[in-house]
């Protein structure tokens, strides 16, 4: 019941934007059966917000310590390339995706001790990486666009789980899997303890260290998984476009989901809604047919008039508004909670 | 009157806030404005600053009845405030901090020499001899408060409300501040004076309103109070239980040992001292601010590690090298300042009383709600929280109640060194009160407590024995009959002028 009052926003705006875009593509929600799998524009939107979903996922926890990550997109690249020199280099699927894995592991580890051991600001220390990654990936495919053949990889990004495409069973899996284990476990609260007050979770014995660098790695973790993704989908590693600007598809999709950059209370299913919402405005605004130069403004629009609806000032004002109205003007409205 | 308040009330959800209180400011009066923590204090200088709209009644200001929607409205109304945290910018100048959004323009540049005069004009009269073009930043927090003063007259002019404005301060700055509030008394600007410290009270104030539970209880001149009636007010039922406190302790008992520590030091922070604490023994720490009472106890709790020493209890020796470490040695430690070092804010009293104990089992093995739910319960009943339920964020209980989560939460872990920091700061009497009654109840139960306190009556009442700092050293142990307000201000004293110049 608490859970479905803290996505009502977000599950309601989905609804609204799945509408909007029915309106104007009345096939929006068709779903059929086709040589054993699920097709349809939602079936697509599923699939093609596994990257935006994985990275969310992984920044809700960074965001809730009152970090940021921003070294994402570029982790894509590097993990995608590594996975597709493996791929390329004959090591086998499993050692490509354990290498890619480890990868993403290892950027989160490097951006964690950089936040939680030296003391760099989260955004300064996670754009380092941001810069550089890009380099690395482009050191590992070598300057080129790596491709491989192995269907077995393609599977990652093209292939189907009873009935669904891979990359959205994925990332639906992880972030279910995630947020079980915040909420099954005391780490939930801790994070949010660390990202509250970390002076004052570390006087009372949480080791915000060693959770901090695991919060790092976890975001790290699903980059990884969003780039073997990306790297499967096109059966290639591009250094220099993958993944690129999807951190702040991300943080968007965090913010949508109604979590404070500010750190603290934070939920994973609502930023997966919030990545869901964008990623059907995305499609939407195809569907709808807009020509193409369009999109990026009408997407800028929506997403304005999300946030601005979502905001709890504007919620506020509106009850003072509504209240005063049925009372006729009142001795005094009040403007509390002013902190 | 200068200022009238009529019938005023202010509800919040699930509380009334402010229930038909009625309040007179004269001009060229102090009128000090009491209650304890939620009596609705608050609330009224947030009403009269525009802070928050009152639901119903009437502030009448030089005759005509005024309504404030924003601070900013209330100064030009001639309602100026001065809060116990420096409401001014550290950066800039004591002459930006003045002028700021009027600063004197010349050719529509700022003037910095106009702004300099200007400044300086604002400070006349104030007895400061500062230079107005440092940042404000540099100087001590009652230079800043009195600068803060001097713009919220200069900007207002009738009324100037002080909410808590000495609880930063020495002796000898506030001494410094009272000055001023007289100079401007005699000026005549009508001065609501909110403050915990009762003597202050009684030193400044020509009237005094006391509120209770958001009620007006009573209004008199303060020469017809004296401390005992005015508490009494203030409680709503006599003071019972601080009269057993004080009367309690000093039993010289001999505590079996249970804690040894030798040459804990760390260079530039703390000299090397030895502590020894008995089982069931209060240990106090007195000593001036800045004196290395905290310091001695974050050595102890691991939170700076010691560059020296030793510490071990009747197995062998302890490392205490972090705050996990102490934690795992049985310590506890609530910090002085609980908003940034104690609460966590938004998290729910629930949450933040289990904190501790979770951190403890480690995340993989979370506390089951319904033991969260039985802790916190215990706790609210136990140390008499005022919270409407265990759900409600830490950060909107009041002070005495924020610090009692602090304390449930190392209760919670049945520790058996308990470090206290100035556990009674900043709250009232009747909260001020219960925290000493318990740590009478924790050490007859056998737990250990260092207790670090600022009032001298406070130390006496409680401790077993006492521990004076001075210059970064422990210089002075007294025990049984020997702890009086004479033996430890004179231990302080020696070199109290040095200490003092420092602070």
């Amino acid at each position: 019941m608490q859970t479905l009052r803290r996505l009502a926003p977000q599950i309601v705006t989905l609804l609204a934007v799945c509408l909007l875009v029915t309106l104007f593509f009345p096939g929006f929600l068709d779903i059929s059966m086709s040589g054993g799998r699920l097709v349809g524009p939602v079936i697509d939107i599923l699939k093609r917000s596994a990257p935006v979903a994985l990275l969310a996922i992984g920044m809700t926890l960074v965001i809730a310590t009152r970090g940021i990550d921003l070294s994402v997109g570029t982790v894509i690249a590097i993990c995608g390339a590594v996975a597709a020199w493996a791929i390329a280099g004959g090591m086998g699927l499993w050692a490509a995706v354990a290498l890619a894995i480890g990868a993403g592991l290892l950027a989160g580890l490097w951006n964690g001790v950089l936040v939680a051991v030296i003391g760099i600001q989260p955004i300064v220390a996670t754009l380092i990486l941001m810069t550089a990654g890009r380099g690395i990936a482009q050191l590992i495919t070598e300057g080129r666009i790596l491709t491989f053949t192995d269907p077995g990889f393609a599977w990652f990004g093209s292939g189907t789980l009873f009935g669904m495409p891979v990359p959205a069973v994925i990332w639906i899996v992880t972030g279910v899997v995630m947020a079980q284990l915040m909420r099954r476990t005391a780490l939930g609260l801790l994070v949010e303890a660390i990202g509250i007050n970390r002076r004052a979770s570390a006087l009372a014995g949480v080791n915000a260290l060693v959770l901090l660098i695991a919060v790092y790695m976890a975001s790290g973790l699903c980059a990884a998984l969003a780039g073997i993704i990306t790297a499967a989908d096109i059966r290639g590693a591009d250094a220099n476009n993958a993944g690129l600007w999807l951190e702040l598809d991300a943080i968007l999709a965090v913010v949508i989901g109604g979590n404070s950059l500010l750190g603290g209370r934070f939920s994973i299913a609502a930023a997966l809604l919030g990545a869901l919402i964008i990623q059907t405005i995305d499609t939407g605004i195809l569907l709808a047919g807009f020509p193409s130069e369009y999109n990026l403004v009408i997407k800028a629009g929506l997403v304005v008039i999300i946030l601005v609806l979502q905001s709890p000032r504007l919620a506020t004002e509106w009850y003072f508004w509504r209240r005063s109205v049925r009372e006729g003007p009142p001795p005094a409205t009040t403007k509390e909670h002013a902190r | 009157m200068l200022l009238t308040i009529r019938s005023l009330t202010k509800t919040f959800p699930g509380t009334l806030a402010l229930d038909d209180v009625r309040f007179d400011l004269a001009a060229g009066e102090v009128h000090a404005l009491l209650g304890e923590n939620g009596a609705g204090k608050s609330t009224l200088i947030k009403c009269l600053t525009g802070a928050y709209r009152p639901d119903a009644g009437e502030i009448t200001l030089d005759g005509a009845v005024v309504a404030p929607r924003s601070t900013g409205e209330a100064q030009e109304l001639g309602i100026g405030t001065v809060y116990q945290e420096v409401n001014l910018l550290p950066n800039l100048t004591v002459a930006q901090n003045l002028c700021f959004g009027r600063e004197p323009r010349r050719f529509g540049l700022v003037s910095s020499r106009g702004m300099k005069a200007m400044a300086e004009g604002m400070l006349d009269g104030y007895g400061l001899d500062i230079d107005v073009s440092r940042d404000l930043g540099t100087y001590s927090v009652a230079i800043q408060q009195i600068v803060a003063i001097a713009r919220a007259v200069a900007l207002s002019g009738k009324v100037l409300i002080l909410d808590e404005p000495t609880a930063s301060l020495d002796a000898r700055e506030v001494e410094m501040l009272f000055d001023v509030v007289r100079g401007l008394r005699a000026q005549g600007l009508g001065i609501v004076f909110v403050s915990h410290f009762l003597d202050q009270v009684f030193d400044l104030s020509d009237r005094v309103t006391v509120l209770r539970n958001g009620r007006h209880i009573v209004t008199e001149d303060i020469a017809a109070l004296d401390r005992v009636r005015l508490i009494e007010h203030m409680l709503g039922h006599a003071l019972e239980d601080e009269v057993e406190a004080r009367n309690a302790g000093h039993v010289e008992a001999r505590r079996p040992p249970m804690l040894h520590f030798e040459g804990m030091a760390r260079r530039g922070v703390i000299e090397g001292f030895d502590l020894e604490v008995g089982q069931g023994e209060v240990v106090g720490l007195a000593g001036l601010l800045g004196s290395g009472r905290t310091e001695s106890a974050e050595l102890l709790f691991g939170l700076r590690a010691a560059t020296a020493g030793t510490a071990r209890d009747q197995e062998g020796p302890l490392t205490l090298d972090s705050p996990r470490a102490a934690i795992r040695a049985g310590f506890g430690f609530a910090p002085e300042d609980r908003k940034t070092d104690g609460i966590v804010a938004d998290l729910s009293v629930r949450e933040n009383i289990a904190l501790a104990l979770q951190a403890r089992r480690g995340w993989a093995r979370p506390i089951p709600r319904a033991e969260q739910q039985r802790l916190a319960e215990m706790y609210i009943e136990r140390l008499d929280i005022r919270t409407s339920d265990a759900e409600k964020a830490v950060g909107d209980l009041s002070g005495g109640n924020q610090q009692k989560v602090v304390l449930a939460r190392w209760l919670a872990m049945n520790p058996r060194f308990l470090i206290l920091d100035e556990p009674t700061r900043g709250i009232d009497v009747g909260a001020h009160a219960e925290i000493l009654r318990l740590i009478h109840q924790l050490t007859d139960e056998g737990m250990s407590v260092l207790l670090i306190s600022s009032e001298l009556d406070e130390l006496i009442a409680v401790s077993d024995r006492v521990i004076v700092v001075r210059d970064r050293r422990h210089v002075a142990e007294l025990t049984g009959a020997g702890i009086s307000t004479e033996t430890i201000v004179h231990a302080i004293a020696q070199h109290a002028r040095k200490d003092g110049e420092a602070a």
